[in-house]
């Protein structure tokens, strides 16, 4: 079985952690990945950098820029993580922007992932109707789950459709923004959170963007099956390269 | 009969779509169901029009260059969009989005702008309707456009520097999609050329193709008939040459001929030539032709006109360029800003350095003593007084 549906049927809150790949140095990818399973992460998101990330605020912007700055590209991350499954067990997802996917090659990119043992894509600008007129064959065909997104915009009948397309989980965008870091979440989170979580939708759903620490955390958490960090971690990595990632998921929970 | 138009779904070919994340999708979808309804009723034509007519100062002339047309050999109109009110094409969409705008209940208004030309011509309509104006502009085109960005102050516009990226319009660009992913139920955003996800490329196509209707109509009355041999149009993003192609498109015997900058030469490294040095691929939420690594990561185009530094070109040009339907020719920054100054000289006309660009094309590109040749002329040269001081020592 895919290793993100066995880790979602595990009783417990997912912690899941987005990083972005050849930040803040170019070979800091494996010591990440490994730091972070090692001290009790149950998803990581490895973040393929974009030139124009247009969905990210301006923490994951500027890792993004560094990273590419670096040298980071997609066949480079490949070479990196082709021996990721000797040492890490956990699943993992590869987040990016879709044309430098496209520029890979789709199928050669979802035949990659299979090979080192990737276990889902996000890719925020890959409409659904096109995955499935185009797209869903190959991800299928290689073992690979999508993730889709929705919004607090997303209209329930659209939230449907995107629960039969899905296989896995939902990453449920906390508000209206872009990614970074907020203070908390107030009145208009929880009723968005109660909304979904009463949909009762077949896929479970993983929080994202605004969670920062053990108290986001725990509110995004109360109803939904689990949650991501992103730019609070960077910004981890930004102060303190790749020390102390332990101390980083311990403040969380 | 084969269509070079957009399909419902916003497809030239294999190219357009709406490539955007989950979070742009209500405001995409809600556009993209009502544009079409909102601009057939009859007080949105109404009003458009009168605004065009009163306002911009439509229809612009069609003028024959009499000694443009001497030098060359052949039948040489101009398009006198450079006569528009703001000094060029770019109002004719922003009048068109606005009340767009407005239809659809929205209360503040987003743009994005690389020379200035199209903040200011949304300035413009903003001040014109009373709403609020947020104009995002490159950091280093802040610096070098500072006429314009006076101008959209004093229009009442907030400019926000795009501090992200190469600092430039396509940055510009994604603050401005950020901005909107950031506000999405009071804020319409008004992109500036054929560019962005459906319906964008096709909405603008269709409030500059009054460029076209015009031709069709002067030129009936001057020649005697609709159709010229040719139209030409330089192409930045693509949107005063969508308005001049748009009601030829489908007419087989009128040549489309695209003008892209090739800025210090093609394989210079500094060019903007998209259709030469472009690969299909995905851009501010349309796929398309674009200039990138091979990693596909976006790169930034150079050239010495601020209005055509874009690293793509709206989808339906990259259809016309695919199909074959039309020809692409680009044109080095000498050869525009000397096409630019005998314009001057024998016209009486300092044109924008975009428009330079379509009229530098009779140095190569010959035509018949009989064709008649429409050269839109998208904008007027003020902006870009600076430059040509500059290139020319004056
Ligand atoms: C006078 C003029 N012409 C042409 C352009 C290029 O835009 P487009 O290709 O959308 O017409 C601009 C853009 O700023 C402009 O100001």
């Amino acid at each position: 079985m895919n290793r993100i549906k066995q880790k979602l049927q595990e009783d417990k809150k997912i912690l899941s952690i987005y990083f972005t790949a050849g930040y803040p140095h170019l070979d800091d990818t494996i010591k990440i990945i490994q730091d972070l399973e090692k001290n009790g992460v149950d998803l990581i998101e490895i973040g393929l950098p974009f030139s124009d990330p247009l969905a990210d605020g301006p923490t994951i912007q500027a890792s993004s820029t560094a990273a590419l700055k670096n040298g980071m590209n997609t066949a480079l991350l490949f070479e990196q993580l082709k021996d990721i499954r000797k040492t890490v067990s956990i699943p993992l997802i590869l987040m990016g922007y879709f044309n430098p996917v496209l520029q890979y090659g789709v199928e050669e990119f979802c035949a990659k992932c299979e090979e080192i043992g990737i276990d889902g894509i996000i890719l925020p600008d890959l409409p659904l109707d096109v995955y499935q007129e185009e797209y869903e064959v190959i991800f299928k065909k290689h073992g690979l789950i999508n993730v889709f997104l929705i919004t607090p915009q997303t209209s329930d009948e659209r939230i449907k459709d995107i629960d039969s397309a899905s296989d896995g989980f939902i990453y449920m965008v906390s508000s209206a923004s872009t990614t970074g870091a907020k203070q908390g979440f107030g009145k208009e989170q929880s009723d968005y959170f109660d909304r979904i979580a009463d949909m009762n939708l077949n896929n479970p759903q993983i929080v994202g963007f605004g969670i920062s620490n053990a108290e986001t955390f725990g509110q995004a958490t109360q109803k939904a099956k689990g949650a991501i960090i992103g730019s609070a971690f960077i910004k981890h990595l930004t102060e303190n390269g790749v020390n102390g990632i332990g101390d980083f998921v311990k403040q969380i929970r | 009969m084969k269509s070079y138009h957009a399909d419902e779904r916003g497809y030239y070919g294999e190219f357009g779509g709406a490539f955007i994340p989950e979070m742009l999708y209500p405001n995409c979808e809600e556009l993209r169901q009502n544009y079409l309804r909102i601009m057939q009723e009859p007080s949105f034509k109404d009003e458009f029009h009168q605004l065009l007519k009163d306002y911009v100062g439509r229809p612009t002339p069609l003028y024959f260059a009499k000694r443009l047309s001497e030098k060359y050999n052949t039948k040489i109109y101009l398009k006198r969009e450079d006569l528009c009110h703001t000094g060029a094409h770019k109002v004719n969409n922003t009048i068109g989005q606005i009340l767009m705008a407005k239809k659809l209940g929205k209360n503040r208004i987003i743009a994005e702008t690389g020379a200035g030309q199209h903040g200011v011509a949304t300035a413009t309509v903003c001040a014109l309707m009373g709403i609020e104006c947020v104009v995002y502009m490159g950091e280093i085109d802040i610096a070098r456009q500072a006429p314009n960005v006076a101008r959209m102050k004093m229009l009442g516009a907030e400019v926000r520097p795009a501090t992200s990226g190469s600092k430039t319009l396509k940055d510009a660009t994604n603050e401005a999609i950020r901005d909107w992913i950031n506000n999405p139920v009071d804020t319409h955003y008004i992109i500036g050329s054929v560019v962005g996800p459906h319906p964008y490329p096709d909405m603008v196509a269709r409030f500059q193709s009054v460029i076209s209707e015009e031709i069709k109509n002067q030129l009936q009355e001057k020649e005697g008939r609709e159709n010229p041999d040719y139209v030409v149009a330089c192409v930045g993003g693509g949107s005063n040459a969508a308005g001049a192609f748009y009601h030829y498109l489908d007419t087989p015997e009128v040549g489309i001929i695209a003008v892209e900058a090739a800025g210090k030469g093609i394989h210079s490294g500094e060019s903007a030539a998209t259709s030469a040095l472009g690969k299909i691929g995905i851009i501010h939420g349309s796929k398309t032709l674009l200039m990138q690594t091979q990693d596909g990561q976006i790169t930034e185009p150079y050239s010495i006109s601020a209005g055509l530094d874009y690293p793509g070109v709206g989808p339906m040009h990259a259809h016309l360029y695919a199909s074959g339907r039309g020809e692409f020719i680009s044109i080095t920054d000498d050869d525009a800003m000397n096409a630019g100054m005998e314009l001057c000289k024998l016209e009486g006309i300092i044109p924008a350095i975009e428009s330079s660009h379509a009229l530098a094309i009779f140095e190569d590109r010959k035509f018949n003593p009989d064709d008649v040749v429409v050269i839109n002329l998208s904008g007027r040269g003020d902006k870009d007084l600076q430059n040509y001081i500059d290139y020319f020592k004056l």
